[in-house]
């Protein structure tokens, strides 16, 4: 069986970084480099690979971010973001 | 119930088993446990297409995000959130007055020469009734009609926020300042908790895993003003700040300075998490993830009960209990005379160089020994000590003696009382000052104990806004009289 | 005697439970409807000395867990709209039947697999602790996340009921929630509810009651893991810990545990008690005690400087 969750972060042609997306873009989640605990933690709020997942809210100063994953909305920092691989819904906006 | 489900195999076997476990890890480690994740979401994912009807849902921005995106946007979120907090705080100085004032007459004047007069009728011996009623209940009648009207309003419009799920969206918009000061962004929900009781706001705090960052939120939970504190500053405003600004406008110059205090407790918030994780908590900075609830509509009948029982009246009777007994010991202090002059008298000259330096008087810095065990009682201990120990005024003393209470919650009476007593701006504004900045009640003490087992951080807890508070007083002080 | 066999003159519920299609007929509408069980309720707030039977309460934060506590034990614990509210453990009581149901609020947790003390604590007590019946409460607005501490609890013990609440919300959104479907899928009862407004509670009692008692038989759903690595590296632990502690209902969550390092698990193997409830249950009921979760802490102690 293929692992659907690496914990390498290859970034395959045509995806991006959670922390790039626009506000309001929305995309796939691909895969999630961050380990243990963390790891977990995301995993836990529904940050899972296969997941639709949609910038919604930024706050006064940029960071955090708040997206909405699985019917909920999780706010997470900048440099967190930044480890979740995503492939874009509409690579073209 | 028989519970031994075969025997317990012995403990020779169990390395074996965990050997096993080990070396079934080899090579995937935490992987394999993700596994396990993957299948339940997949599993989840399965089940809720076939169960969930999403075909209704509607389209376009709910209620929801179209408020959420002005509550954390960045030209109002800030605005909105200072906004809140000075409504919640001016409904709360304008609604009070006339309550307070209403049960200051029914306690103070009605109740008290009707007890006067029932233990004349009986024959009491005057030390009696003046240590159970000049003492004891009218210690415990300060505190009921001083706190009960603001508490009554603050608490219900407070709860209603938490309830509507208006907190972690505070949280999302100051993790990034929280961030910046190497502390964790759930701290926001700890001070905000502080806000209400802060040894609430310590146990709250146990949201945050990691140990260091806890600590923080920890020793600078005491930065939010507690609702022990709350009436102080609400009267000494009214009183002190309100009464300067004209009238009509007085209830919101009384509101936007409770506010400032409030912020600057803010800002010291972030102050110091910023000089503690710099010093003596430096580490990592762990990471962040917070959920944004949906908000819920507030039931209000039942945010006015729960508030009332377990806020309301849980705060005003700790305060009564301490009340009670600080109005006698004040009583007694007041009225055993120790080589021509009382106790109160001899100590409050004992405290007054130490007063004068830190712009407040010795009557303040004797009240706040005497109020150690909750700050609710501040204030009526205050009033108490000034009118039978500071006032020269014969006229007031005379008040005082005489047993006419009447409209004590008048800010101009408390006004004329302390003003007698040789109270000005200065000390208004430094008693605010003091009542943010100084160490936390024995409840909070011992709260503080029992989350860190450590007398070292109890300690540091309890010292650091004591330091605080007599740096800034003294330096304001200071500042005053050199300038004047 | 089936505390359930009520009277056939009894009214149709307005909002039965949603029962399983594999269940034998003769639980069917019997085992599950719920007339009159408000009268027979007793609210007993915190006097929960010995119980008959022991409820746990678990679920996501801001599932609106503790208003169904409130609403079931009569209590009026306060209840935040933020996660992480309910930081330690509440307790409380309610009579039915004649039977005393002791019921404990765990702490709102997103996962049975984390190693935070929350869930730490929720999980400890339902797999230490032996509820009798535990209460998992859903919010129907985010039922896939929802769903998957509702699977996990089901790898512990059988004896699980959903409660679906906030049906209200999900309405109000325009999503329609199959409490039927679900029941059927999960082999559990499963009680549509909107906790905030009262509806559902009598439905709830009715479940938990049913569940306690043996009168609903529940037929859990277990996920499968694949045939990947994780069964392949299961398999041979879940024999070994057969070998060891037979018996032992919940082998294939003991390996899993066990796989992912938990602390209290490779403890109990150490000193050969996972097999044995009553020194388990020993180990951690002290721990749950509200107060003696504050003694029992240790130092707060910062992780070294860098």
């Amino acid at each position: 069986m293929q692992p659907l969750i690496q914990t390498e972060n290859p970034t395959p042609v045509g995806a991006t970084t959670l922390d790039r997306l626009a506000l309001h873009q929305a995309g796939r989640i691909l895969a999630l480099g961050l380990e243990g605990a963390e790891r977990r933690r995301l995993l836990d709020l529904g940050f899972v690979p296969g997941a639709r997942i949609e910038v919604e809210l930024e706050n006064p100063l940029g960071n955090p971010r708040a997206f909405r994953v699985l019917g909920g909305v999780v706010a997470l920092r900048t440099e967190q973001a930044a480890r979740i691989t995503i492939a874009l819904e509409n690579p073209a906006s | 119930m028989s519970t031994t489900i075969g025997a317990p195999g012995g403990n020779h076997e169990a390395p074996d088993l965990l050997g096993m476990v080990e070396s079934a890890r080899d090579g995937y480690g935490d992987a394999l446990a993700d596994d396990a994740m993957e299948a339940y979401y997949a599993e989840a994912n399965k089940i809720t297409s076939e169960v969930v009807d999403a075909q209704g849902r509607h389209q376009g921005l709910s209620f929801d995000r179209r408020l959420d995106r002005i509550l954390t946007s960045r030209i109002w979120g800030f605005p909105a959130m200072i906004l809140l907090l000075w409504g919640v705080l001016w409904l709360t100085v304008a609604g009070a007055n006339v309550p307070s004032a209403m049960l200051a007459t029914l306690t103070m004047e009605h109740g008290y020469n009707l007890l006067h007069a029932a233990a004349n009728f009986l024959g009491a011996p005057g030390w009696l009734s003046g240590f159970l009623i000049d003492g004891v209940y009218l210690g415990a009648a300060w505190v009921f009609s001083v706190m009960l009207p603001p508490m009554a309003i603050f608490f219900p419009l407070f709860t209603m926020l938490e309830d509507f799920g208006y907190l972690p969206r505070v949280a999302f918009n100051l993790d990034r300042l929280f961030h910046k000061a190497g502390a964790h962004g759930k701290q926001a929900l700890s001070m905000m908790m502080g806000l209400g009781c802060n040894a609430a706001g310590i146990v709250s705090t146990r949201i945050i895993d990691s140990p260091r960052e806890r600590l923080i939120a920890i020793l600078t939970n005491n930065f939010s003003i507690c609702n022990g504190r709350w009436p102080t500053l609400i009267l000494i405003g009214t009183i002190f700040l309100g009464a300067l600004a004209p009238a009509g406008l007085g209830s919101l110059v009384a509101a936007t300075s409770v506010v400032a205090t409030c912020l600057l407790g803010v800002a010291f918030t972030f102050l110091v998490s910023a000089v503690l994780s710099r010093t003596v908590l430096r580490g990592e900075t762990s990471t962040f993830s917070l959920e944004l609830p949906p908000y819920r509509p507030p039931r209000i009948m039942q945010t006015l009960y729960t508030s009332l029982i377990d806020r309301t009246l849980l705060v005003l009777w700790r305060a009564l209990i301490m009340a009670a007994p600080a109005g006698g010991i004040i009583w007694l202090i007041s009225n055993i005379t120790v080589a021509d002059q009382s106790i109160a008298a001899h100590l409050i000259a004992f405290l007054s160089p130490a007063g004068w330096l830190l712009g407040l008087n010795g009557v303040i810095l004797l009240a706040y020994v005497v109020a150690i065990p909750a700050n609710e009682i501040i204030i009526p201990t205050i009033l108490m000590l000034t009118l039978t120990i500071a006032i020269k005024d014969p006229s007031l003393a005379g008040m005082a003696q005489a047993g006419v209470m009447t409209e004590f919650a008048d800010g101009n009476l408390v006004r004329r009382i302390l003003t007698a007593g040789g109270w000005t701006t200065l000390t208004g504004i430094n008693l605010m000052l003091f009542c943010l900045l100084h160490n936390p009640c024995s409840t909070t003490i011992l709260t503080i104990w029992k989350e860190t087992r450590s007398a070292k951080w109890t300690a540091l807890a309890t010292l650091l806004p004591l330091l605080l508070g007599i740096a800034v007083c003294a330096t304001i002080a200071a500042l005053v009289r050199l300038t004047s | 005697m089936t505390p359930n066999s009520l009277p056939a003159s009894a009214p149709a519920p307005v909002q039965p439970v949603a029962q399983p299609a594999n269940q034998p007929a003769a639980h069917g509408a019997c085992a599950t409807c719920v007339h009159a069980r408000h009268d027979a309720l007793r609210r007993l707030g915190v006097r929960a000395e010995a119980a008959d039977f022991v409820v746990a309460l678990l679920g996501n934060p801001n599932t609106g867990k503790s208003t169904v506590f409130n609403a079931l034990t009569g209590l009026r614990q306060h209840v935040g709209n933020w996660p992480g509210k309910t930081v330690s453990r509440a307790e409380g009581a309610f009579e039915t039947d004649g039977k005393k149901y002791r019921i404990v609020d765990l702490p709102g947790c997103y996962s049975l697999c984390s190693s935070s003390h929350h869930e730490e604590i929720a999980r400890d007590f339902i797999l230490f602790g032996g509820p009798d019946v535990t209460v998992v409460v859903v919010d129907a607005t985010r039922l896939e996340r929802n769903l998957v501490i509702v699977l996990q609890t089901l790898e512990i013990t059988g004896r699980v009921v959903v409660a679906l609440n906030l049906m209200d919300e999900a309405k109000r959104r325009g999503l329609s929630v199959d409490a039927r479907a679900l029941s059927r899928r999960l082999g559990i009862p499963v009680v549509p509810m909107a906790a905030r407004h009262g509806k559902g509670i009598d439905d709830l009692l009715a479940a938990i009651v049913s569940v306690a008692t043996g009168a609903y038989e529940t037929n859990p759903h277990r996920v499968h893991y694949g045939n990947g690595r994780l069964t392949a590296r299961l398999e041979p632990i879940m024999r070994q810990l057969e070998q060891l502690f037979p018996g032992l209902p919940n082998t294939r969550w003991v390996a899993l545990r066990l796989l992912d390092k938990d602390h209290s698990m490779i403890q109990a193997v150490r000193e050969g008690t996972l097999g044995n409830i009553e020194a388990m249950t020993a180990r951690v009921m002290p721990r749950l005690d509200t107060d003696a979760l504050q003694d029992d802490q240790p130092a707060l102690v910062p992780e070294e400087r860098s």
